[in-house]
């Protein structure tokens, strides 16, 4: 009985069926939090009384936002982290050996599909690329999670997103979801669980299906939910190998709505300043000249991303008016790159190679702008002061456009520097 | 409960990085990140909110992270509630386990302008615009999610049960 998101959510509770909007104790099976998310979702644990967490394999800490530390503050709110995890024997990852969080999670084998998992950071539904329930919460919400193994939740409502046709040159996932929020807008999914399918997906390798999910939050969305197949399985039994469940729609599923999409003659996709769904094609931004490029971050970061970015940066150079930072999305993605000669390629093209941190994406560092300045990004926020000063302009974008546009000094399509 | 202030009204899509930026996530300490509440788009406000005032917003308020440090930046300013078409989930949440009541009142917030002196009684959902002598009433609350605001929150409510259940809690 019904969609994907009912299924799991029905699975981890005491209800046999489940219908949109109904309020249910979900039984978690990952919880998840950060450098900026577990300090006060510790305080929050502290107050319900409750000394030690619900099972210490379950839950998952490290610092990526502002890692390595970045000023004092920073490094006290790890600090906090640290000893916490250590005192409860945590799954606790450290600088030199961790990744940003939904990178690393999955390439550790620390999500599989038809699990629920809750995570304090919006991105979290990351993981249903691989067929999970994956949501965002708050710290007090996390706390609960921590302490009890469970949290509340209302059933989202699905909506059914179809992609037909065969995916042209240089269009990626995130050209797919950039096209999709720009359609159905930043509030166009809210409260909903997105379920994507089509045979377009299916063409998908798991790094673009990995960045769809992420960005179903700029939709609005409670979580983005692929059907297992072939290619979920391989990843799977590539990370970790652990048995699991897999829940595909049934044929009594009920959508709240259901979208159909020609991605045939699709061109890549950039989001303007100031909202994800301010989409354009690239023949329409070509215009607009910049001062920085980054490549990376839990949308972006990952070995297929750096593949594609590399094989357009190889023997070229990054235009001297502008800086290109390239961050590599967790060690293994750092040594992986390294040995296929990746790296060596972005530092040959006058790039910046930065340690794994979601730095600059949301501000922290490693690539703050100035006023005035425009970024192109290949992360997943162009907020007025997202990446830096209010006044500065973030426009997102693939690799693939943003390994053209730092070439070209200004946002430019693939194909311009193919040709 | 009933609560009185000045209206603060701002746009769609409000987002929690311009509630509170992620440059000040280095700390979660309410009364810090108060100081630099909804700075990026509208440098004045800290200057200006007092106790019980209203940020009055269209659609999709608090949208963007999960950073629970949004609610609690609105609320250490004195924001008393924040009334809106329609609110980004997580937010909601958020807001609602920290104790920041929030209405969703499409009709309120078309009829409200910056500046106008605000009446609202929590209780039965009542929006009373003093300024211009026009009245509405917002969506209520499921009776669960009412039990977390009677409660004072959600760490508050699960201690409860918790005690309840002879688990843990004190």
């Amino acid at each position: 009985m019904g969609t994907i998101a009912e299924q799991i959510l029905a699975s981890h509770s005491d209800s046999q069926s489940l219908k949109p909007g109904d309020l249910i104790n979900v039984r978690v099976d990952v919880v998840l939090s950060n450098d900026i998310t577990a300090p006060p979702a510790i305080a929050e644990m502290k107050k319900l009384g409750v000394t030690r967490v619900f099972d210490p394999s379950k839950v998952v800490m490290l610092p990526d936002h502002f890692c390595p530390a970045k000023d004092i503050k920073s490094a006290e709110q790890a600090k906090q982290m640290r000893d916490f995890a250590q005192e409860q024997g945590l799954v606790y990852f450290e600088v030199g050996r961790l990744g940003i969080e939904h990178i690393l999670l999955p390439e550790q084998g620390l999500v599989l599909p038809g699990q629920v998992v809750v995570g304090g950071d919006s991105h979290t539904c990351t993981y249903g690329a691989l067929g999970a329930f994956a949501t965002g919460m708050g710290q007090t919400d996390i706390a609960v999670a921590m302490a009890t193994g469970e949290i509340w939740m209302k059933v989202p409502p699905t909506i059914k997103l179809s992609y037909h046709g065969a995916l042209p040159l240089w269009i990626s996932g995130k050209d797919l979801i950039l096209w999709t929020i720009g359609d159905i807008g930043v509030d166009g999914a809210l409260y909903c669980a997105m379920e994507f399918g089509g045979e377009a997906i299916e063409e998908l390798p798991m790094s673009g299906r990995f960045t769809m999910a992420n960005m179903a939050i700029e939709a609005g969305a409670k979580a983005g939910i692929f059907c297992v197949d072939g290619k979920t399985r391989q990843y799977v039994k590539e990370h970790g190998d652990r048995p699991y469940t897999e829940f595909l729609p049934q044929a009594d599923a009920e959508y709240w709505k259901t979208i159909e999409y020609d991605v045939s003659k699709l061109e890549p996709q950039i989001a303007f300043p100031h909202l994800p769904s301010n989409t354009r094609p690239v023949s329409q931004a070509t215009h607009i000249e910049l001062e920085q490029v980054v490549i990376g971050s839990c949308t972006n970061g990952r070995l297929e991303d750096l593949r594609v970015a590399a094989a357009l940066l190889k023997g070229k150079q990054v235009h001297p008016s502008l800086r290109c930072i390239v961050v590599p999305g967790s060690q293994r993605v750092y040594l992986d790159a390294l040995r296929e000669g990746l790296i060596e390629t972005f530092v040959l093209a006058g790039a910046a190679v930065s340690t794994p941190t979601c730095g600059p994406c949301c501000g922290g560092h490693m690539g703050i702008l100035a006023a005035g300045e425009r970024c192109l990004s290949t992360t997943n926020r162009n907020f007025v002061g997202r990446m830096g000063s209010p006044q500065a302009e973030v426009y997102l974008a693939s690799p693939a456009v943003a390994a053209a546009s730092a070439i070209c000094g200004r946002i430019a399509s693939p194909q311009e520097v193919t040709q | 409960m009933k609560l009185r202030g000045t209206v603060h009204k701002y746009g769609a899509d409000v987002n929690t990085d311009v509630i509170i930026p992620a440059r000040y996530l280095n700390t979660y300490d309410a009364e810090e990140l108060a100081r630099h509440c909804m700075e990026d788009i509208d440098r004045d406000f800290v200057a200006r909110v007092r106790p019980g005032d209203f940020i009055v917003a269209s659609t999709n308020f608090g949208s963007g992270s999960s950073r629970e440090h949004a609610p609690l930046a609105i609320k250490a300013c004195g924001v008393s509630c924040v009334i809106a078409q329609s609110f980004a989930r997580i937010f909601f949440r958020n807001s609602v386990n920290i104790g920041l009541p929030l209405l969703e009142c499409a009709a309120a917030v078309e009829g409200t302008d910056h500046g106008d002196t605000l009446e609202v009684d929590l209780t039965s959902g009542e929006i009373h615009n003093i300024s211009k002598d026009r009245a509405y009433t917002a969506n209520s609350y499921p009776e669960f999610m009412m039990g977390i605001i009677r409660a004072g929150g959600l760490v508050e409510y699960t201690r409860r049960q918790l005690k309840e259940q002879g688990k843990q809690g004190t």
